[in-house]
């Protein structure tokens, strides 16, 4: 499709961008700033509709002369964002002191263009736009704490240590160039699988792959680019990390999928030699990668005291998890890596919103804080164990069932140790969860004044949390409409 | 029907939650009006089970989550209902138990509600997806109660007890997932797989069931997983203690009866020496370690631990390659009958420790002395119990014993006739306890503890009588077994 056709299929993208533009320019001339969270977040509301409209009617096309890929996968990858930042803006409404500027709220809806961009990019170029788009506000977004030393000095490691991944990625992005002479996704997995020549250039594809996989990577945060991920979450404003710590990532992963689906040679059928050494070769490499990321995280989680350093270093570990998915390259992995992102968006983002009201009411995020919380806020004490025992993973909780979907997909694939490796962990995650939850319940204060803050939770705070809490439970128990979306928009049956 | 049993208490949580957080009483009595809603409907079960078939009765068959093709499956044969009859008996004469709960009354029944679901569910579930969440449902009251309502070490007791059952828990997944991807159509379905039980042959699945095995051996406990079982135990509230001695412990010589035997009887027969062996350990090991206990509940656990003994030996017995239907069947009865009854004796062990702790407010076994002149009920109870739990004949644990022992005897002779020392040191160390608890002079200290009350006495006496009762007349639940029984033998082979 030409340039100017494609332009109607765009719609949730360029209702974002209006809805930016209008934001800083309503700011200028009306000032109402009180009015522009509101703006904000009816703006996501219109891109969600026109992509739910979309993904119902089951549209399906290439846009742009192909660089970008408008399908049932992207779309559903929309939703999520819209849905991300509209947690995000109902965040940041309930925060009370207004330090915030209104660029912040334009830079949230450019941030989610370029997580369109980067979700639904069909070409290598495009990939590159929507990563530096997301990345470049998310600098932006992590520094915007004025006056705050750590929030500047989390802006400026993101800053150093996003630009390198950029970098490293950009090069391989360069050697896909120089070994096939196209920028385009499909092209280059037509060219990688019929192109039986390739002798020696195995190598210089697997670098290329490698340094291609360190930019997608750093999105998500896995070992060995996971550096940035504590450091950065903890300094940055607590809502912007909740964002941080579902929207990028899912993006991360849907660009995962789509390259390397479409690039390692899953089927059979292709026949390139050697291709199903190489595909091993590949599988094993994501396989200690995703086994390195879990473990890493979750081990590193256990001393944290800071609560988001904590959630940091677990978002690193679900990473891990995630990436389960992709070593066995199937089609059950990739719809349990997709159905796990959209239950992890509530149970995180529900976890973060907990920390960021007790940030709110304390200005504290360390674990002490939360001695004895269960007893002085029985409400907020259980949501955040239901929270924290659906990140563990257990039933009857929606944690659980993403779990299971990933490690069903890995046992049908037959990749038992891998399985193993990642339950084991799952056992290991619990302790530090389960640390939380016995501040909260276990360790009762001597000092318990019952009930004494219990004024501090506002009915927004409520009606939040339980935006957050419902999904956690009822797609614990029945998530077959999600999994028959999720089938419908990968396309399989 | 079945579903109405499971849950009835789910039904109390809405009402204890609206009820105000100081109505203690109100609390209270609805917890006992659903329960004993709940025990009665058992007992009309009861009636109404048909012991001619071995075939599962009162079968709810839904189809619950299409995509994975799990159902929600209930239904009991004789095994199921005799658990299933055990669950709201403890249940409630737990709740007389909890009457001295003061703290977070409100919580405490909620979870004590949930739990009661959570055990029901598992006795009741066909299909192993099912049988999973809700063994898992279990975990986190279980891991509450012991926790904030526990004795000193309770935090300490409660994640262990936590991430001992999760480790067992993660490897029941990940055979479950194995299991349900090794056949076509893919099913959860207990009867199915166990229709195709032949093509479950080999190291792998000799594998499969070593995992299994220590999923339900953390449970049971089996040496040398038990070590999580006298710290929680020790540290939990006696109504708690009496759960889990009562019923939580059976759920895994249930799930080895009811999954691993006739799921994987090739690895059975394999592993049965071993089985044997742990058994034999058990016993012995255990009534060695208890004799060594001062505190009074910790010497419960332990003879807890080498009660359960019996159980796992007599399942030994019916995976051996070749037994006769002779053995077989006297085995598998006895350690059916053990989890039944050993579930109301260590219930009644339980509650008496916990009476004497409420008066003395310490558990040293060498710190008491003459009990026996000040609280003649309260000594005549304990010894009740103590003989109860000897094996003494006229009682049921005699019963369930010499039936194992009569099955093994052929098997493994060495092994039984060494297990039937376990019996005279359980009875050394009950009379040693006795002796120090009620006979010799009178502790001063304790010369005006009130003796037991009407309330205590109201908790022990219908296990007493259950326990007299099965002890003179035991053909009433063998009778009701005995066909399922026969049906599980022949499954093994």
């Amino acid at each position: 499709m030409n340039n100017l056709e494609s332009l109607k299929y765009f719609l949730p993208e360029i209702v974002l961008v209006g809805g930016a533009v209008f934001v800083v320019l309503f700011d200028l001339i009306a000032g109402r700033r009180k009015l522009i969270p509101y703006i904000t977040l009816w703006v996501l509301v219109v891109s969600f509709y026109v992509s739910a409209n979309m993904l119902a009617q089951g549209v399906d096309s290439s846009l742009f002369e192909g660089t970008v890929r408008l399908n049932g996968f992207t779309l559903f990858f929309k939703l999520l964002f819209c849905v991300a930042a509209g947690l995000t803006v109902l965040f940041s409404i309930s925060k009370q002191k207004e330090h915030q500027g209104i660029e912040y709220y334009a830079l949230l809806l450019i941030s989610t263009l370029g997580l369109f961009i980067l979700s639904s990019a069909n070409d290598l170029l495009m990939i590159y736009l929507g990563l530096e788009t997301v990345s470049i506000c998310s600098y932006l977004l992590v520094a915007s704490l004025k006056g705050t030393l750590k929030s500047s000095e989390a802006g400026l490691k993101y800053v150093i240590y996003g630009a390198m991944a950029s970098g490293i990625m950009i090069f391989g992005m360069a050697l896909f160039y120089g070994l096939y002479g196209t920028l385009s996704l499909p092209d280059l997995a037509n060219a990688v699988t019929n192109t039986p020549k390739f002798g020696p250039g195995i190598l210089t594809l697997s670098a290329a792959l490698f340094m291609v996989f360190v930019g997608f990577g750093y999105k998500i945060a896995a070992v060995p680019v996971h550096m940035w991920c504590p450091d950065v979450y903890e300094g940055a404003p607590t809502e912007i990390t909740a964002f941080l710590s579902v929207a990028p990532k899912a993006a991360g992963f849907a660009i995962l999928i789509r390259f390397f689906f479409n690039l390692i040679p899953a089927v059979p059928e292709l026949n390139i030699p050697n291709s199903a050494q190489f595909q091993n070769y590949w599988q094993t490499i994501m396989a200690v990668i995703s086994v390195l990321t879990m473990t890493v995280g979750n081990l590193a989680a256990l001393h944290q005291t800071n609560l988001k350093r904590l959630l940091a270093y677990s978002s690193i570990a679900h990473a891990g998890y995630i990436l389960m998915g992709l070593v066995v390259l199937t089609q059950g992995g990739m719809q349990a890596m997709v159905l796990y992102l959209p239950i992890y968006l509530f149970m995180n983002m529900g976890a973060f919103f907990v920390v960021y009201i007790i940030e709110r009411l304390t200005g504290q995020v360390d674990i002490s804080e939360y001695e004895g919380l269960g007893w002085r806020m029985p409400f907020l004490g259980v949501l955040m164990a239901i929270f924290l025992f659906s990140l563990v993973g257990l039933p009857p909780l929606a944690g659980f069932i993403g779990k299971l979907y990933l490690f069903a997909a890995v046992i049908d694939a037959h990749w038992y140790k891998l399985a193993i490796l990642g339950v084991l962990n799952g056992v290991v995650s619990l302790y530090y969860y389960a640390r939380i939850v016995k501040a909260m319940w276990l360790n009762v204060p001597e000092t318990a004044a019952p009930g004494a803050p219990r004024s501090a939770l506002n009915a927004f705070d409520v009606i939040l949390l339980l935006i957050f809490v419902i999904p956690v439970f009822v797609l614990g128990v029945w998530f077959t409409p999600l999994i028959q979306i999720i089938n419908k928009a990968l396309g399989l049956h | 029907m079945l579903t109405l049993l499971i849950f009835l208490p789910m039904l109390a949580v809405p009402v204890i939650l609206f009820l105000p957080a100081k109505a203690h009483k109100t609390i209270r009595w609805t917890t006992v009006f659903f329960t004993a809603i709940q025990l009665a409907l058992t007992i009309y079960l009861l009636t109404i089970y048909n012991t001619k078939t071995a075939d599962f009765q009162f079968v709810e068959k839904y189809s619950w989550i299409p995509a994975f093709n799990v159902e929600y499956y209930l239904g009991v044969d004789g095994l199921g209902i005799l658990m299933v009859l055990l669950t709201p008996l403890i249940c409630f004469v737990g709740i007389f138990a909890s009457w001295g709960i003061s703290k977070g009354v409100k919580g405490y029944f909620i979870l004590y509600m949930i739990l009661n679901t959570g055990m029901m569910g598992v006795f009741c579930a066909l299909d192993f997806f099912l049988f999973y969440v809700f063994w898992e449902v279990t975990l986190l009251p279980m891991y509450f109660l012991i926790g904030i309502w526990g004795g000193p070490r309770k935090e300490y007791a409660a994640i262990k007890f936590f991430l001992y059952t999760l480790f067992g828990s993660v490897l029941m997944l990940l055979v479950m997932l194995a299991l349900y991807f090794s056949v076509t159509p893919h099913t959860f379905s207990i009867p199915e797989l166990i229709k195709v039980s032949s093509t479950f042959k080999g190291t792998s699945w000799f594998l499969a069931f070593i995992g299994l095995y220590i999923a339900f051996a953390i449970k049971v406990p089996a040496f040398p997983f038990h070590t999580w079982l006298p710290d929680a135990h020790t540290e939990a509230p006696t109504a708690i203690s009496v759960i889990l001695a009562g019923i939580l412990l059976k759920m895994g010589v249930y799930g080895i009866i009811r999954i691993s035997l006739p799921i994987l009887p090739d690895a059975a027969h394999s592993f049965a020496l071993i089985m044997a062996l742990i058994g034999v350990i058990n016993i012995v090991y255990g009534a060695l370690c208890t004799m060594a206990q001062k505190d009074l509940k910790r010497m419960i656990a332990y003879s807890s631990i080498s009660h359960m003994g019996f159980c796992l030996l007599g399942i030994s017995v019916v995976c051996w390659l070749g037994v006769s239907a002779d053995s077989a069947i006297p085995a598998l009865t006895g350690a059916v009958l053990q989890m039944f009854n050993h579930g109301c004796i260590a219930g009644m062990l339980f509650l008496i420790a916990g009476v004497i702790y409420d008066r003395a407010h310490h558990r040293d076994i060498n710190g008491f002395g003459g009990l026996a002149s000040r609280m003649p009920l309260y000594a005549g109870m304990t010894t009740f119990a103590f003989f109860a739990s000897m094996g003494l004949p006229g009682l049921s644990g005699f019963i369930s014993e010499i039936l194992v022992f009569m099955g093994g005897f052929n098997v493994f002779t060495t092994i039984t006739i060494i297990s039937v020392s376990g019996v005279v040191l359980t009875a050394g160390y009950f009379l040693w306890a006795m002796q120090r608890m009620f006979l010799g002079p009178l502790n001063e200290k304790y010369k005006d503890l009130p003796d037991i009350n009407g309330r205590e006495m109201f908790t022990l006496v219908p296990l007493g009588l259950i326990v007299l009762f099965l002890g003179v007349y035991p053909m009433p639940a063998i009778n009701l077994i005995s066909e399922s029984i026969k049906n599980l033998v022949t499954l093994v082979k």
